[in-house]
């Protein structure tokens, strides 16, 4: 990192002990970002706002939560009638979970669109995978917080999965329980976890950046910054976008804080949790819809495995299977805009979740569109089966077998159509490819 | 070195090697109490029984009560109930189990009322669906249950299970 040197000598004194404006000049000034970035660019920066709003909303609501059974429900009750502001804060909190999803989604779909997971950008993907498994092991264990029926529920039929593990299942999840049922020992514990798990979350974050600062974002194109005529400086460039982005996020946030607070929750939990008595229709909160139907998909044992174990294994496999996607992509070609064949598999592959995500917020033997027949439990098995053959079988074999459109010279030759490229053409004259 | 052995291996390497080993299996001993902590604590092992009074339930119903936090199902069976638990060919099912194994007085079943898939409780009233075999039904994900709280249908891998519990007399029940 080069050094500045800063005129006003407070600012010099500081930075010759600790670099940090030098640091922040570096990364977040002059940082070169590829010039040809789109608006799908913009949502890792909307994902570090929603962590920093649910950190600083869950913080405050924490001042007000007990997490006791006998207490929970009518101490969030309380934030939400009597605490000032609190029901404004309490909808932020629970809305930003529903806003950090759908921005992490699209994330992680503009890394797949555009390959951002390919060499030398591997270790920030999986990365990233393990920011999304902390999310959702954060997410599930703060809905269950308000110890509403679906709280109480939804933690009962989750931990209960560990339970098909043969032999240690029952004992796991006695462990995880703290006694023979979901009840206030796993509610103190589930706090404690949702307390610590975010600012696990920022230490991934912050190695998620510096891996992205080491290798640089990747673009439109696929291809490489071959130099300065390639970039744009991130200010006021990317400061500027990602501002445009953010306003536009916030207003759609402060909507459904504002208009349709409880419109992505469900009803049930404004009951408080019975033990006795389970919800007519268990499910989860929708961004684990698609998981949920994975899960559920399997109804049958193979050999001598119990089908509740293959479905729990599904489940999981279906994340863990990104770890490795890296390798699983044989194309040398980063972007689906020279991947022909490619770019139809992705889209296919987005409307594969959004049908198990459908399918997971339906009743398993309802009928598909009124036919008999054919039941959203069958969906999901046809769903399922194709979400793993996308990544085990298809992405291996389309990487030999497609004939990507050639790439351009360079981000600049394929900004400017040509024009302006002519001295970059120059440089990558010998057919270099990024 | 003086100390060196004759196979090439020195004093420091064994000291290195038994540090170690007393550090890691310190490590590890100061581990599992902080795993263990996570157990069901001495005092939610300790309401681990509940006297029932089950004189007033008539033939056919069915009542719900607490044990250690989750519902457990106490039905008097009609003989109808009991004729059908008892004829089913024990080796067509699931988790193959018969109905006098099941229960102590064949007019009483005192089950969990946790489906053993992912521990819904099945519908236990009068008005809820009882499934394809009479018994009980989860609603959750569709599992059935016979008059003897076996699983027929649906994912749940095991029969509703059997808590321990003693009848102290004929109207009295403790489970656990």
């Amino acid at each position: 990192m080069e050094k500045q040197t800063y005129s006003n000598p407070i600012i010099r004194w500081i930075d010759d002990r600790l670099p940090v404006f030098s640091f922040m000049d570096h990364e977040y000034n002059q940082f070169p970002m590829p010039k040809n970035l789109n608006y799908w660019w913009n949502f890792g920066a909307l994902a570090s706002i929603c962590l920093v709003v649910l950190i600083v909303t869950g913080i405050v609501l924490a001042m007000h939560y007990t997490a006791e059974s006998t207490m929970a429900f009518d101490s969030v009750e309380r934030i939400m009638r009597d605490v000032n502001y609190g029901w404004l804060i309490r909808y932020i909190h629970a809305n930003g979970a529903s806003m950090f999803f759908i921005v992490v989604y699209i994330h992680i779909f503009r890394g797949l669109y555009y390959g951002s997971y390919k060499n030398p950008r591997e270790l920030l993907w999986i990365l990233g995978v393990v920011i999304l498994l902390l999310m959702m092991g954060t997410a599930f264990m703060g809905y269950v917080l308000p110890w509403g029926q679906m709280s109480f529920w939804g933690a009962k039929v989750i931990t209960n999965l560990f339970s098909a593990i043969p032999i240690i299942g029952e004992p796991i999840v006695e462990w995880l329980w703290g006694g023979f049922t979901v009840g206030n020992p796993t509610l103190n514990r589930f706090y404690s976890l949702h307390y610590l798990l975010p600012f696990v979350l920022i230490g991934v974050v912050g190695m998620h950046v510096a891996a992205l600062h080491v290798t640089g974002s990747n673009n439109p194109d696929g291809i490489e910054m071959k130099g300065p005529q390639d970039s744009v400086p991130f200010n006021p460039y990317f400061t500027a976008k990602d501002s445009v982005g953010m306003g536009v996020f916030l207003i759609v946030w402060a909507g459904f804080v504002f208009y349709a607070p409880d419109y992505l929750g469900h009803p049930d939990n404004y009951i408080e949790a019975n033990s006795l008595v389970t919800p007519p229709h268990i499910v989860p909160e929708w961004y684990f819809l698609p998981f949920y139907a994975i899960l559920r998909s399997i109804t049958f044992d193979i050999w001598f495995i119990e089908a509740k174990l293959i479905g729990v294994v599904l489940m999981f496999a279906s994340i863990l299977v990104l770890f490795v996607l890296p390798w699983l992509d044989t194309s040398k070609v980063r972007s689906c805009r020279y991947r022909p064949t490619y770019r139809w598999f992705f889209w296919l592959l987005v409307a594969d979740c959004i049908v198990l995500g459908v399918v997971g917020a339906k009743s398993p033997d309802d009928p598909v569109l009124g036919f008999e027949m054919f039941k959203y439990v069958h969906l999901g098995m046809l769903g399922t089966a194709y979400y793993f053959f996308h990544f085990l079988i298809l992405l291996p074999l389309l990487g030999k077998i497609e004939t990507p459109k050639p790439l351009p010279d360079s981000i600049s030759r394929s900004v400017t159509g040509g024009g302006g490229g002519a001295a970059i053409g120059a440089t990558s004259a010998k057919g270099e490819k990024a | 070195m003086a100390d060196d052995h004759a196979d090439g291996t020195t004093r420091r390497e064994y000291l290195y090697l038994m540090t170690g080993a007393v550090g890691a299996v310190g490590a590890a001993s100061f581990t599992w109490p902080l795993i263990d902590q996570m157990n069901p604590a001495a005092d939610v092992l300790a309401l681990s029984s509940t006297e029932v009074d089950i004189g007033a339930i008539k033939p056919g119903q069915a009542i719900t009560v607490k044990w250690r936090g989750e519902p457990v199902f106490i039905r008097r069976r009609t003989a109808k109930e009991i004729a059908e638990a008892e004829s089913v060919k024990v080796d067509d099912l699931r988790d193959p189990q018969a109905d006098k194994d099941r229960v102590k007085k064949s007019e009483w079943l005192i089950v969990r009322g946790s489906c053993t898939h992912l521990g819904c409780v099945p519908g236990n009233r009068v008005s809820d669906k009882k499934g394809d075999f009479g018994g009980w039904f989860c609603q959750c994900h569709g599992s059935h249950y016979d008059t003897s709280g076996r699983i027929r249908k649906g994912p749940a891998p095991k029969n509703l299970l059997v808590p321990p519990y003693a009848f102290l007399s004929d109207s009295r029940v403790k489970i656990g």
